[in-house]
């Protein structure tokens, strides 16, 4: 018996090039993967309980008598399975991620490391104050950086998200003229303003009223100066505004907030663009918050946890929300009900059940501690860079609607001037796909039409925002030329365009056994 | 400065293709006056990592963790062991690092996790529905109560004497502002059925009821049927809410959906988040089919692509403010959706058979102990039936006594003068929360310092 000495083929040879289907649907490394619910998994674990040692049951007969239906998968299965799903997101991982106002910047993996110490991760909200001290100066410190970046006077740490954080800035207000005797009701927003501001306003039990923009971008200064009066409580700006513009008459709007007996909340989700430039507190703000998951790196996790701690003007300090860390000589005590009347008895209540989103503090505050007061100067400087220098290398070949108004701040705004008949926003973004980018914010701010937000941070390099911006114009001359392979677009992705009408026509939201769907039609 | 990856080099090039002359110049729509010249003053420069990592670490080093003690705290977030792949999977970069879904084509995979722990929340809690997350139980609670208005056009809820108080300080700062109307009562230390006030409930539940929400179980511990209330309820065209902040109960106990519950809201904190001090934790919110577009938060939902394969697709956005702006069902935009995801992945590791066995363990182990603890001198069981999760009668106030404990190195529960500092009738009592992670020997060390603080004479 000889061996085979033929060996294997080491060069590729011809063949079809033409794509056929696969059997198993995948291709190559993109992998289909069914539902939980349809991988036979009724009696499966990945889980090793030990038995019970006894078998007294104290449950006043309330026993479930009939099964949940839930798929159980044992450890290999299931890693694979989140694995494979996993696949089929784009991330800050693994590439530029211009979603405007959404500020999608590197997370540090330190910071992940110091959210999973135990004496963090493993601590218990209600534990006695003397044990969780650690905890408490994490608190206390991250919110002492706050109000010294923003120039306010205290800061709320507990609101759980931006929004969140608006609302309690909003509460706060409402809390401060109703304790002067001047209930008003009002809210003025920038019609440019992000959907929460109005969403918000009206949760706070106020009526909501637009303020018109000017041609260059910003507030219309005078048209609010005639609006504002005796039933304004507050106008909500946000500064950097959506536009991705610095409000230059900040100062102006303030005083005549003030003048008319109202107030200024500032929206923050911006305020990445100006840290370390510019102090909110000096420009008349009485109330901010702070997305720590914007400004300060937290990870936004396919959509949470975010964090919105709101900072105050000393007016309406004595109207935060509970709990809070005080800070007292060298020990910090923790601010609850009981404590708050001897001097917060102005407190509007509470927002949440325990103190706020811990896991995004330690994050924040090791991201702060790594840049420091420089760094963080540099951030907003680098961020407001890379966004002026996407908007110079793209205004040649995109409409850039207040191109001309002077330089942007951290983001660059588009609109869709110019594409050719039946070619839109959506078809740019979805063409950017291809290219191997996630899409920048679209159809929003809302002032703009076919609005593209562009937003880069002050984590991309040169090299990136070069790749970025010749993907942007190859796009781009596809719309303006109406090449129709665009609207076909995205190709290469692990769907194509998806249904949005039939799925809010028709919606879909749990999963249904075959024979259990078919019984509930 | 290693997360900035700009050279100065590239800064210079950049600003000459602007055609600006320093970065300084690109703020020039800042007013002068409130510009700010270098770095605030009074800050600490950047750090190295390795300076940053002493620094917090000393910082957590000085707080005791659950896993380090005997520990015995619940009342709205309870330690049970999560398994190790639940958090290597969410820290999988295409998860922490990705966005709120807009572009269904590159998030799938955050899509159809989100479709199944719908699916997931939907069935633990016996309802048709659920959405994609709220930030956490108490939150959550307050949107249920919003939302019952919405369908009824009714603005009186009543709160049970047994809900979490932190969840009735949020609905109150909040109605106060909406103007519902509230109507709340303490609980009692009802022996064989704390905190209970069905009779209450039930006879106060009229034509202008809106909801009434009932903890199950409830914030001490008791577990009771909610069919009574779900049938008075729906009598007088009210509805029912029910709160569960300990969703492993429901691996053996009756859902609150089966029960006739039309809303269910809780906390899913106890399965795959973690303690965290409180937060970050994940609201779970799940209703009838007839109800979801009054919903608030995010919803995925089923669809096909252009080919015809199935997809995911964020839904019903027209409920929410980024299109409907003031008139939206919520302000919700950010969620907790990487809370929720490691929610889903451990309850797909547990399966129906875990999750059970999970319940059976946790109830085995919490019955043993209240045998255990009320045979020390001075305490006294107030509970009949409970999940996981019982309150004790101690013969002096418990306040103190679990800080003597707590120097003892045992972390030995909530005091009811904690949650209810302006009730003084509830002063003596101790909720005590067992769970898996509990030992025998860890209730023997609870068994000995509670012997020994009730037992002496100088406490404060």
């Amino acid at each position: 018996m000889s061996m085979n000495r033929e060996g294997r083929p080491t060069r590729p040879e011809g063949g079809d090039a033409q794509a056929p289907a696969t059997s198993t649907g995948n291709r190559a490394l993109m992998l289909e993967e069914p539902l939980i619910f349809e991988m036979d998994a009724e009696h499966g674990t990945g889980v090793d309980i030990e038995p019970v040692t006894q078998s007294k049951r104290r449950l006043g007969g309330l026993e479930r008598n009939r099964a949940i239906g839930l798929p159980g998968l044992s450890e290999p299965q299931a890693v694979r399975h989140y694995t494979r799903l996993s696949r089929q997101n784009y991330a800050i991982d693994l590439g530029l991620f211009p979603l405007g106002s959404c500020t999608m910047k590197h997370n540090p993996r330190l910071n992940e490391k110091i959210a999973r110490l135990p004496g963090f991760a493993d601590i218990h909200p209600l534990q006695p104050v003397d044990t969780v001290k650690g905890a408490l100066a994490v608190i206390a410190t991250l919110g002492e950086w706050l109000v010294t970046l923003t120039g306010m006077h205290s800061v709320a740490m507990s609101p759980k998200a931006g929004a969140h954080g608006e609302l309690c800035g909003l509460l706060a207000i409402r809390s401060a003229l109703e304790a002067r005797g001047d209930a008003r009701e009002v809210i003025l927003v920038p019609e440019s303003a992000h959907g929460t501001n109005p969403a918000t306003a009206a949760f706070a039990g106020y009526r909501v009223e637009n303020i018109p923009a000017t041609a260059r971008g910003r507030v219309d200064l005078d048209a609010l100066k005639q609006r504002l009066g005796p039933d304004v409580a507050a106008v909500m700006i946000t500064n950097p505004n959506t536009c991705g513009l610095f409000e230059p008459d900040m100062t102006a709007i303030s005083e005549a907030v003030h003048a008319a007996g109202g107030l200024v909340y500032c929206d923050g989700a911006n305020f990445n663009a100006i840290v370390g430039r510019v102090r909110p507190g000096d420009l008349g703000i009485d109330a901010m918050h702070i997305n720590l998951h914007k400004t300060f790196s937290t990870p936004h996790g396919g959509g949470g946890p975010g964090s919105g701690p709101v900072v105050f003007s000393e007016a309406l300090t004595p109207f935060a929300p509970l709990p809070f860390v005080e800070r007292r000589g060298e020990s910090y005590a923790v601010v609850e009900e009981e404590s708050a009347e001897d001097h917060h008895g102005s407190t509007f209540g509470r927002m949440v059940a325990f103190h706020g989103q811990m896991g995004m503090f330690t994050r924040a505050l090791a991201y702060i501690l790594s840049h420091g007061a420089d760094g963080l100067r540099q951030v907003s400087g680098d961020a407001v860079l890379n966004a002026n220098y996407v908007l110079r290398q793209l205004d040649d070949v995109l409409d850039a609607p207040f191109g001309d108004s002077g330089p942007c701040m951290h983001e660059a705004l588009f609109s869709d001037q110019g594409f050719a008949d039946g070619f839109t926003t959506l078809d740019l973004a979805k063409g950017l796909i291809d290219e191997g980018f996630h899409p920048m914010t679209m159809y929003f701010p809302l002032v703009v039409h076919g609005a593209m937000l562009v937003e880069p941070t002050e984590t991309e390099s040169k090299a990136a925002l070069d790749q970025f911006i010749a993907a942007m114009r190859s796009v781009a001359e596809r719309a303006k030329s109406g090449d129709r392979s665009l609207k076909a677009a995205p190709l290469y992705a692990p769907r194509r365009r998806l249904d949005e009408t039939l799925a809010a026509r028709k919606p879909v939201l749990v999963y249904r056994e075959p024979e259990r769907a078919q019984a509930a039609e | 400065m290693r997360y900035l990856p700009l050279a100065e080099a590239d800064r210079q090039e950049m600003l000459r293709a602007i055609g600006a002359g320093s970065i300084d110049d690109l703020f020039v729509d800042v007013p002068a006056a409130a510009r700010l010249g270098g770095a605030i003053e009074g800050l600490p420069g950047h750090a190295s990592e390795l300076s940053v990592e002493r620094e917090l670490g000393a910082l957590a080093r000085q707080n005791l963790a659950a896993g380090e003690a005997p520990f015995f705290l619940g009342c709205g977030a309870y330690k049970h062991h999560i398994p190790a792949s639940v958090d290597h999977l969410i820290q999988r970069g295409e998860f922490l690092t990705s966005y709120t879904p807009y572009q269904p084509e590159i998030a799938q995979g955050t899509l159809q996790a989100l479709f199944e722990f719908q699916t997931q929340v939907a069935r633990l809690y016996g309802c048709d529905v659920a959405n994609a997350s709220m930030y956490d139980g108490s939150t959550a609670c307050w949107e249920a109560i919003s939302m019952a208005r919405r369908i009824t056009r009714r603005d009186k809820t009543f709160l049970s004497a047994g809900l979490h108080p932190h969840y009735v300080s949020v609905a109150r700062t909040m109605a106060r502002f909406t103007g519902d109307r509230l109507d709340v009562a303490a609980p009692a230390l009802i022996d064989g059925a704390p905190g209970d006030d069905s009779e209450r409930l039930l006879a106060a539940i009229d034509e202008q009821t809106s909801a009434v929400v009932v903890q199950y179980p409830n914030i001490l511990g008791h577990v009771f049927d909610l069919s009574a209330l779900a049938e008075r309820a729906h009598a007088k065209g009210a509805l029912l809410i029910a709160v569960v902040t300990e969703p492993v109960a429901l691996g053996l106990l009756r859902s609150p959906g089966e029960m006739g519950a039309d809303i269910v809201v809780g906390e899913g904190q106890a399965i795959g988040v973690g303690l965290n001090f409180g937060g970050p934790y994940v609201g779970l919110f799940a209703t009838r089919e007839k109800y979801v577009r009054q919903m608030p938060g995010r919803l995925a939902g089923e669809t096909v692509d252009a080919d015809g394969r199935r997809g995911f697709v964020l839904t019903l956005s027209t409920r929410e403010q980024h299109i409907r702006r003031e008139k939206a069902t919520s302000n919700i935009c950010t969620n907790s959706g990487l809370c929720a995801l490691a929610f889903s992945i451990h309850l797909t590791l547990l399966g129906e058979k875990g999750l059970r066995r999970l319940a059976e363990v946790n109830h085995d182990r919490a019955v043993a102990a209240a045998e255990r603890l009320s045979r020390v001198d001075g305490v006294e069981l107030v509970n009949g039936p409970f999940f996981n999760e019982f309150t004790l009668r101690l013969s002096r106030p418990a306040r103190p006594v679990v800080r003597v404990m707590a120097d003892k190195g045992v972390l030995g529960g909530v005091s009811l003068g904690r949650l209810f500092p302006n009730e003084p009738a509830l002063a003596d009592g101790l909720v005590v929360a067992v769970t898996e992670i509990v030992t025998d020997e860890d209730v023997e060390a609870l068994a000995e310092a509670l012997t020994e603080t009730l037992g002496s004479e100088n406490i404060a």
